[in-house]
């Protein structure tokens, strides 16, 4: 699957590729600039609406850096806006309002995660179930399963907890801080380690990855465990920036198909083995800067969608075009 | 293996009663009692215009909130994901624009994610511009430390669905969900033999407004004798109730239908003209769609209400808060009556789109028909 | 429908070794199970109104099908099936006779809306989970804008004719409705050009190996776009029928596309292409039509179907995976 014409382009001097999540995230601020100073709302051109614009998209983030290493390996995960409510719902009952039981409820989103991840990599990897309808499965087991058990918010999260989404360390959010220094561990395991570069490879080329003498099997299972566990972390978040759980916010977020649609905007390519972390957190940016555009535009809520649907094929057509090869 | 599913079922339901035991409770008697007699009680306030009228007497201050010049109210809408708040954004749309006194009227709308309106009310205080804030909740629980963070700046007007804090100025509701429950069902008993039986259909699950009118039915059909046969979900989706209703008619007769919203009324409807059924006893709701139905087909029915005109209601108490008029507060309870076989006539306008709310309260408004679509 | 027909044309040769697709017996099953739960359901009402309500599937599935064959994906079809549906009500604005020309121009816009997915992918190079994933929100977007949210018209009978009218005393059957007729003929047509023509055996081919198609002299990108087409044309048909069935609402076409790839899935279809077929779809789309029927029956609350939903539809690719590596085909 490797293309030849490509890997050569790519070592001559502009990498058009590394360097187009940026263009995009560039010129979305441009236009976000233009709105704010043509429509006389300079207000909302200051370093703390900024931030706050940053902290739109935490839980989209994290989900997103998860969904990022799904889709290196040539997968993808639908199931993780069901295991966001889930885990969201089962930590704030777990909590139930006692700072006590802050570690063991953590502890148990995680676990639930971990769980998740293997389930869906060994049904993908071993069984040989595509990914979509494994995810897809998955994801309806996990949503009837958590909506026969409750149905509204359920228990509480504790004051502490809250400090999570709510607290600030030297004026900037706890959360949003959080969040880089997932994006820097996601970089680093996947620019640094061997696991990080086995990931390519599976991505790249898994028959080759094979005859390399890479347990693909093992890599695939992985990176879906790495997926999972990030969406019970954005889970957990939720939780704490809503006080409580709820069955339907990972749904109603639809942090499903948003966080694949941030992944394939930052670059990384849906035949896996291509792409990387900053481009997803400027395809995060990107979304979240779509939406304050909207808002600060005065954009009416249906226009909106069009626009939005609109705005991701371009984006994607924007890297792709150029590509050679077919896409599925 | 009717009873082992039915087993697992069982101990699933009785986990979730054990682990949530402080969950939000939909069935309080007081509560309910309240509700009971709202709905007889004459309100106050000017004859005939019932979004300005107030059942409970208690009016807050706000002297000492009052904006000179020009107001800028901000409005975090929930979405606009249902007829039913399409109507009633452009109530009140056409409500601002008929106060000249606002001089720029901010909306964002969170389309129906929670996480999302907690970002776009931080982004309307970030923004500075906002002289008072009214704010749609998403959900009740997830929007209140957004609107706490809300109230230490500026006013706050809460309507449709509430927040768990009293620090809004005042929250704008009509009767509740248990009125909505209880005028449906009382009319059912009214209209049937004692051990009839009652078919229930509701939308979802966990819905607080929607928990509250269903626990109220229920306890009203039950109390009477009436035989349930069922209570199903719909999703508020049209194919789903016709088939619903179809399978239930396969089984056995059914002599009265009582919803906790009508959206999906009038397929419930066909589901018994299709099969060549007689139409029993409905409860539907003050959509256009089902109140044609029902003067076409001389249906037995009635159409409780969840009055759209409360949509106005915000815009006008934020506009007294703004001119430091007192308004009625901590809660100002709008009427919410129900249309019967008397008002019916005065309420179906076949001008009117199929999903236009007859309750919107606009007709004596400048754009009336064409801004809510009709000819 | 039978899957004689299917058998045949695959594999002649192999009469010693029935290859009956299993999606068949998943079918009888599920149909045993529900008449041990409802003899009722043998009564010409149970049958025809299961066939009623499962006609807008089977057809949605059917033509899911030549896009996932063809290697790719349509998750637009659902928000098509709402435009059609918004925009029906909104352009007849309750005139019967409007009908007349309503329905061509809602083929058109399918038209349009596969042509632009097909373009997208094949010239943009835009994944199709993407393109048509954009198409989805654009299209749900485009139906809110025009309705302003709220659909301003009835569909008059005559729209409705298809979806919803049964055609009484008929001998035996006593009941048709007009849905089934259409499912057997648009059924039939999808069957007759995905597995008798030409433009079947290409949509196969590029599915199996687009590279080795375009050497093969296959027209890649003009087929792709044709699968896309046909999808987005079965959605119309699809819309026309569920809002005959059921009127005018603004989230009808909500999730079908999900429950169209699963019921082509179900039928045997395999992702990313080159093996699927047509009465099987249909079949796979009365299967999970069958299962809701049954959980219904059974009385059991909307969390546990789809739980069941869940596991059905692994556990149907999973095996299919084992049998493919089995018989080594």
């Amino acid at each position: 699957m490797s293309d030849p014409a490509m890997t050569t382009a790519s070592k001559t001097g502009f990498r058009f590729e590394v360097w187009a999540p940026a263009i995009l995230l560039l010129a979305a601020l441009m236009i976000y600039v233009i709105i704010a100073v043509s429509t006389g709302q300079t207000q909302y051109l200051t370093a703390s609406n900024l931030i706050s614009i940053l902290g739109r998209s935490i839980a989209l983030g994290i989900t997103a850096i998860g969904q990022t290493f799904a889709i290196l390996v040539a997968s993808i995960d639908l199931s993780v806006a069901s295991l966001i409510s889930a885990t969201a719902v089962l930590a704030s009952v777990i909590m139930n309002g006692d700072p006590a039981m802050i570690l063991p409820a953590i502890l148990a989103a995680l676990a639930l995660g971990g769980l998740v991840g293997l389930l869906n990599g060994l049904v993908i990897a071993k069984l040989e179930v595509n990914p979509l309808i494994a995810t897809l499965g998955m994801s309806l087991i996990i949503q009837g399963c958590l909506s026969a058990v409750v149905s509204n918010f359920a228990g509480s999260v504790p004051v502490e907890f809250q400090l999570f989404a709510y607290g600030e360390i030297g004026g900037l959010p706890a959360s949003l801080i959080f969040l880089l220094v997932l994006a820097i561990a996601a970089w680093v395991v996947l620019r640094f380690t061997k696991f990080g570069s086995d990931i390519y490879s599976v991505g790249g080329n898994k028959d080759a990855a094979r005859f390399a003498g890479i347990q693909t099997d093992r890599v695939v299972v992985y990176a879906h465990i790495i997926c999972s566990v990030l969406a019970a972390i954005a889970g957990l978040y939720l939780a704490s920036r809503l006080r409580s759980g709820a069955p339907w916010i990972g749904s109603d977020g639809v942090y499903d198909l948003e966080s694949i649609a941030v992944v394939v905007i930052g670059g990384t390519v849906l035949a896996g083995g291509r792409g990387g972390i900053w481009g997803t957190m400027a395809g995060m940016m990107i979304f979240s800067l779509i939406d304050s555009i909207f808002n600060v535009a005065g954009v009416d809520a249906f226009a909106k969608q069009v626009m939005r649907g609109v705005i991701i094929v371009a984006a994607v057509a924007f890297y792709a075009v150029r590509s050679k090869r077919m896409v599925a | 293996m009717k009873k082992i599913l039915r087993l697992f079922v069982a101990a699933g339901v009785a986990f979730s009663v054990n682990t949530l035991a402080q969950a939000q409770n939909f069935d309080d008697p007081a509560e309910f009692a309240k509700q009971q007699e709202q709905l007889t009680a004459t309100p106050m306030g000017p004859e005939g215009m019932p979004w300005v009228q107030y059942l409970e007497d208690n009016m807050v201050d706000t002297s000492s909130m009052a904006v000179e010049g020009k107001h800028t109210i901000c409005f975090s809408n929930a979405g606009v994901n249902n007829p039913w708040r399409v109507v009633g954004y452009t109530n009140m749309t056409e409500e601002v624009a008929a106060t000249p006194s606002i001089g720029e009227f901010i909306h964002v709308d969170a389309e129906g994610s929670d996480d999302k309106q907690i970002a776009d009310i931080d982004d309307l205080l970030a923004g500075g511009k906002c002289d008072l804030l009214i704010v749609s909740p998403n959900t009740t629980a997830a929007l209140t430390p957004a609107v706490e963070k809300a109230c230490a700046q500026l006013p706050v007007v809460v309507f449709d669905r509430g927040v768990n804090t009293d620090c809004p100025v005042t929250f704008v509701h009509p009767v509740g969900g248990y009125g909505f429950g209880i005028q449906g069902a009382e009319f059912i008993v009214d209209n049937v033999e004692e051990g009839a039986n009652v078919l229930m259909l509701r939308i979802l699950p966990g819905v607080d407004v929607l928990e509250t009118r269903y626990s109220a039915g229920r306890k009203i059909l039950e109390n009477a004798g009436l035989n349930i046969v069922g209570a199903e979900f719909t999703d508020g989706d049209n194919a789903k109730t016709k088939s619903i209703v179809e399978d239930y008619l396969q089984r056995g007769s059914i002599d009265a239908v009582w919803m906790d919203a009508g959206a999906t009324a009038v397929a419930a409807v066909e589901a018994f003209e299709d099969g060549g059924y007689d139409i029993p006893v409905f409860v539907g709701e003050d959509q256009q769609d089902f109140l044609r139905k029902w003067q076409d087909l001389k249906l037995t029915a009635i159409a409780p209400t969840y009055p759209n005109y409360q949509w106005r209601t915000a815009i006008i108490a934020a506009e007294r808060v703004l001119n430091g008029e007192a308004v009625p507060g901590p809660e100002w309870v709008l009427p919410q009556p129900a249309i019967t076989q008397e008002t019916l006539d005065s309420m179906v306008n076949p001008a009117m789109p199929p999903l236009h709310y007859a309750m919107c309260g606009c007709e004596d408004m400048a754009n009336y028909p064409a801004a809510w679509g009709g000819q | 429908m039978t899957d004689q027909p299917l058998s045949s044309a695959e594999a002649p040769k192999k009469r010693a070794l029935p290859h009956i697709n299993p999606v068949y017996f998943l079918l009888a099953a599920l149909i045993a199970a529900i008449l041990l739960q409802n003899p009722n359901f043998a009564e010409p009402t149970g049958y025809m109104n299961f066939l009623k309500r499962a006609a807008p599937l089977a057809i949605l599935a059917a033509g899911q099908v030549y896009v996932l064959v063809s290697g790719g994906f349509d998750l637009s079809v659902g928000s098509l099936i709402t435009l059609v549906v918004v925009g029906s009500s909104m352009l007849t604005n309750n005139d019967p006779s409007a009908t007349l020309w309503v329905i061509p121009v809602m083929l058109c816009i399918g038209l349009a809306v596969g042509l632009i997915n097909g373009l997208v992918v094949c010239f943009l190079k835009v994944p199709s989970l993407i393109a048509t994933l954009g198409m989805m929100i654009t299209l749900t977007g485009v139906s809110f804008m025009w309705s302003g949210g709220s659909p301003r018209g009835y569909l008059p009978d005559t729209f409705r004719f298809f979806g919803r009218v049964n055609i009484m005393d008929i001998p035996v059957i006593r009941m048709l409705p007009v849905a089934l007729i259409v499912l057997i003929v648009v059924g039939f047509a999808l069957y007759w050009l995905m597995h008798r023509t030409n433009f079947g055996r290409m949509v196969h081919a590029i599915g199996d190996n687009p590279q080795a198609a375009r050497l093969g002299g296959v027209p890649v990108n003009r087929v792709r776009i044709l699968a896309f087409v046909v999808s987005s044309l079965s959605a119309v048909v699809t819309g026309i029928l569920l809002g005959g069935f059921a009127g005018v609402s603004t989230d009808v076409g909500n999730g079908y596309e999900l429950q169209a790839i699963t019921a082509a899935v179900l039928g045997g279809a395999q992702l990313l292409g080159g093996r699927g077929s047509v009465p099987a779809a249909i079949a796979g789309a009365l299967s999970l039509q069958a299962i809701f029927t049954l959980l219904n029956f059974l009385g059991l609350p909307q969390p546990v179907r789809q739980v069941v939903q869940g596991l059905i539809l692994i556990i149907a690719v999973a095996l299919a995976m084992y049998r493919r590596k089995r018989t080594g085909r």
